[in-house]
C-alpha cells in the first residue's frame, strides 16, 4: 500500500493539463467563456450594431445608393400610416398567437409535468418535439393543403355538417377570406401550430419544478382545486408562460414565410423587411423595420417584469 | 376521551407494493401521538391517508367518528406540517400563513389579527414581509407550523418536521412543540424515524414496520415491555436473549429483550439473589458516550451482549475495563421481557 502511494505517477499530458486547470480555476473559466463571449460580442452584438447604424442612413431616391450620413428620415418614413398598419397588424397577430398558444399549451404541459410518467411522458416529449425534426417549409406547405378550399378541413366540416359554420367564420370581415388558406384565420392557425413546442416546453419545465407537496399543502389548507390552480399553480407556472410567450411573440413578429404562404396578401413585418432588403434594395428601411420588433419586445419584457414574471427566477 | 382518528383494517396498495397492511389504530382526541418506524414502514402513508391526499385501498378511516373516505383534503379539519415545509415560494411569510384563512373567506381584518397572533406565537414577528427563501431552516419550520395552526384544526399532522434541523435546534423545537400542543389542546400526530424523539415527545406511540403496527403504547410501555423483537431493537437498544437450553425451565424458555443499562458489568464474580443470571465474557469494544460508557462483550457461545454503564462519579468507581478484559455480566430475570415470536415474517 505505502509503496504504491509513494510511487510517482507517470506524468501524462492530459493529467498535467487537468492539474494546471484545477489549480487555476480562473484560467479554466476564461477558457470556457472566451469563445462564446467572442461569438456573442462580435457576431451577435456586432451585427445588431451594424443594423442600428444602417437604420440611421437613408437611400437616395434617384440613384438608389445609400447615403452614409446620419439622418432620421428613414424613421420618419417608417411612421407613415401604411407602415404603421403593418406594424400593428403584426403585433396584433403576435399577441393573438401567443394567447392561443398559452391556452393550447398549458393543459398539455400540465399533463406532461404532473401526470404523465414513464412511457407516456416519453411519447408526449416525442410528440411535442417531433415536428421540429422535419422541415419548417414542408410543414407550412402541408398546412396550405390542409387549409385549402379543396382541403381536408373544408371536406371534414362539410361531412360533419359544419360547413355553414366554416363559411360563417370565413365571411367575418378582416379575418375571413375565400378559403382558410388565404385568410388571417389560416395564418393564425399555422403560427400557433408551428410555435406550440416553444410554448409547451417552458411551461412544462416551470410546472415540473413545482413540488407535489406545495399543491397538497394548498389543498390541506382548505383550497379547492380551482383556488389551488389560481393561487398556487398559475403564479408558479407564470415564468414559464412568459418564457414561452417571448418565443412565440418574437418569432411571430419576425417571421416572413408563414404569412407569405398562408394568408391574405396583406403584409407582415418580416415580409416588409424581406422586400425592402431584397427586392427594393432599401437597406436603411429594412433596418428600421428590424428595429421595430426589438422595441416591441423591450416593451413586452418590461411589462412582463412589472407583472412579476421574473420574480421566481 | 373520544377518538380523533380511527383506522379500521386499512390497506394501502400501490400496484403490487403494499404500503399499509391492515392497520387498526385509534388516536385519541387531544393526545400527542407518535408514529415511529424506519423509512418505508408506512408511517408517512398513514399521515397521507389522514390528510386525505391518498385513499385507502381497503378498510375505513374515521375522523372524529365520521367516515372520511368521501371528504377531500380541503374539507377536512386537519392540517399538515410537511417534511419539506412546502411553503409557497411566491408568497411572503404573511401571505403563506394567511393562505388558509384567505381561501376560507375570513375577512381581511380578522385575517391580519390571527396571522400576527400566530407569527408572535412562533416568534417570527417582524418577518412577515420576507419570502420563504430568505429564512433559515428553523424559521421556515416555524412558518409551516404557523400556517397550519392558524386554521385552528382539530388534528395537526407533522411529517418528520424536525428532520432537516440541526441537533440543538431540534431539541429546542421538541420542547416548543410539546408546550404548544399542551397549550392548544389540539391532537398532534407526529411521524418520525428517530426513536429518541418519539419517546421524549409522544403521549402514546405506534411502532410501524413493513406496513404493520408492531406495538402501540406509552413510551414507557414500549421501552420497558417491548412486545416484538422489532420493537425491542428499533426503540432503544436491546440485547436479544434466547433461552432454549434444556437447563432452563420450560416456562422460562423463549426470546427475551434485555436493555443494556439493566446489564451489570463487573470484574469479579457477582453475588446476587436467586433471580440473578450471570455470564462470563471478554470485552470486545468500549465506546465512551460522555454520559455513559458502552461495553460490547463477546460471550462464550459466540453471541455478543451490550452493557451500558452510567458515567457516575469519578472514573475510579467505573470499572477500568479495556478491550480483552474478562468480565462478568449479570442481570435480574425480571428485566427480561418476553418477545412474541410470531414476527419472524
Amino acid at each position: 500500500m505505502a509503496s504504491a502511494m509513494q510511487a510517482p505517477l507517470r506524468p501524462r499530458p492530459g493529467r498535467m493539463l487537468s492539474t494546471v486547470l484545477l489549480l487555476r480555476p480562473k484560467l479554466l473559466l476564461a477558457l470556457l467563456l472566451l469563445p462564446p463571449l467572442l461569438w456573442l460580442a462580435v457576431v451577435y452584438l456586432g451585427a445588431m450594431f451594424a443594423l442600428l447604424v444602417q437604420s440611421f442612413f437613408s437611400i437616395d431616391e434617384f440613384t438608389g445608393l445609400i447615403e452614409r450620413t446620419f439622418t432620421l428620415r428613414t424613421y420618419a418614413e417608417l411612421l407613415r400610416p401604411a407602415h404603421l398598419d403593418i406594424i400593428l397588424r403584426t403585433a396584433a397577430m403576435a399577441a393573438a398567437v401567443t394567447l392561443a398558444s398559452v391556452l393550447v399549451a398549458f393543459p398539455i404541459a400540465y399533463y406532461m409535468a404532473r401526470y404523465a410518467t414513464g412511457r407516456a411522458k416519453t411519447v408526449f416529449y416525442l410528440a411535442v418535439m417531433l415536428p421540429l425534426w422535419s422541415s419548417y417549409l414542408v410543414r407550412v406547405y402541408a398546412w396550405k393543403l390542409i387549409l385549402a378550399k379543396e382541403g381536408i378541413v373544408t371536406w371534414l366540416a362539410a361531412e360533419l355538417g359544419a360547413g355553414s359554420w366554416l363559411d360563417a367564420l370565413l365571411s367575418v370581415p378582416v379575418i375571413g377570406g375565400t378559403a382558410l388558406s388565404v385568410s388571417y384565420v389560416g395564418t393564425f392557425t399555422v403560427f400557433v401550430y408551428i410555435w406550440l413546442p416553444f410554448m409547451i416546453l417552458p411551461i412544462q419545465a416551470a410546472l415540473e419544478r413545482v413540488p407535489q407537496s406545495i399543491i397538497e399543502a394548498s389543498a390541506d389548507l382548505g383550497a379547492p382545486p380551482h383556488r389551488t390552480f389560481r393561487n398556487v399553480i398559475l403564479p408558479l407556472a407564470f415564468p414559464g408562460v412568459v418564457a414561452g410567450s417571448i418565443f412565440t411573440f418574437s418569432l411571430t413578429l419576425g417571421d416572413y414565410i408563414i404569412p407569405q404562404i398562408i394568408g391574405s396578401s396583406r403584409l407582415f413585418l418580416g415580409q416588409v423587411v424581406y422586400i425592402q432588403q431584397g427586392t427594393a434594395g432599401n437597406i436603411p428601411m429594412a433596418a428600421a423595420f428590424c428595429v421595430v420588433p426589438i422595441i416591441v419586445m423591450s416593451i413586452y419584457l418590461s411589462v412582463a417584469k412589472r407583472l412579476g414574471a421574473f420574480d421566481a427566477l | 376521551m373520544d377518538s380523533a382518528v380511527r383506522f379500521r383494517k386499512v390497506f394501502l396498495r400501490y400496484g403490487s407494493v403494499v404500503a399499509l397492511d391492515g392497520i387498526d389504530l385509534e388516536i385519541r382526541s387531544g393526545e400527542f401521538f407518535g408514529i415511529l418506524g424506519p423509512s418505508g414502514s408506512g408511517k408517512t402513508s398513514c399521515l397521507r391517508l389522514i390528510a386525505g391526499f391518498d385513499r385507502p385501498s381497503d378498510g375505513m378511516i374515521e375522523l372524529h367518528g365520521r367516515a372520511a373516505a368521501a371528504v377531500p383534503p380541503y374539507d377536512r379539519d386537519v392540517n399538515t406540517v410537511f417534511q419539506d415545509y412546502a411553503l409557497f415560494p411566491h408568497m411572503t411569510i404573511e401571505q403563506n400563513v394567511a393562505f388558509g384563512l384567505m381561501v376560507k373567506g375570513v375577512d381581511r381584518r380578522e385575517r391580519r389579527i390571527r396571522v400576527d397572533e400566530m407569527l408572535a406565537m412562533v416568534r417570527l414577528e417582524g418577518l412577515g414581509e420576507r419570502r420563504p427563501s430568505q429564512l433559515s431552516g428553523g424559521q421556515r419550520q416555524r412558518v409551516a407550523l404557523a400556517r397550519a395552526l392558524v386554521n385552528r384544526p382539530s388534528v395537526l399532522l407533522l411529517d418528520e418536521p424536525l428532520g432537516a434541523l440541526d441537533l440543538k435546534l431540534r431539541q429546542q423545537m421538541q420542547v416548543e412543540l410539546r408546550l404548544l400542543q399542551r397549550a392548544l389542546g389540539i391532537t398532534f400526530i407526529f411521524v418520525t424515524h428517530d426513536q429518541g424523539e418519539a419517546l421524549s415527545m409522544s403521549d402514546r406511540l405506534a411502532v410501524f414496520n413493513r406496513g404493520r403496527i408492531e406495538q402501540v403504547g406509552t413510551p414507557e410501555e414500549i421501552y420497558e415491555r417491548p412486545s416484538t423483537r422489532f420493537a425491542a431493537e428499533f426503540v432503544g437498544d436491546s440485547n436479544i436473549v434466547e433461552r432454549r437450553d434444556p437447563g432452563v425451565a420450560a416456562h422460562e424458555r423463549g426470546v427475551f429483550s434485555l436493555r443494556p443499562e439493566k446489564v451489570h458489568l463487573s470484574t469479579r464474580e457477582p453475588e446476587f439473589g436467586e433471580h440473578a443470571i450471570s455470564v462470563r465474557g471478554e470485552v470486545a469494544d468500549v465506546q465512551f458516550h460522555g454520559a455513559s460508557v458502552r461495553y460490547v462483550v463477546s460471550l462464550p457461545d459466540g453471541e455478543s451482549m451490550t452493557a451500558v454503564v452510567g458515567n457516575l462519579g469519578s472514573r475510579a468507581e467505573a470499572p477500568a475495563v479495556e478491550p480483552g478484559a474478562r468480565v462478568w455480566l449479570s442481570w435480574n430475570s425480571s428485566d427480561l421481557h418476553r418477545l412474541s415470536e410470531s414476527d419472524s415474517r
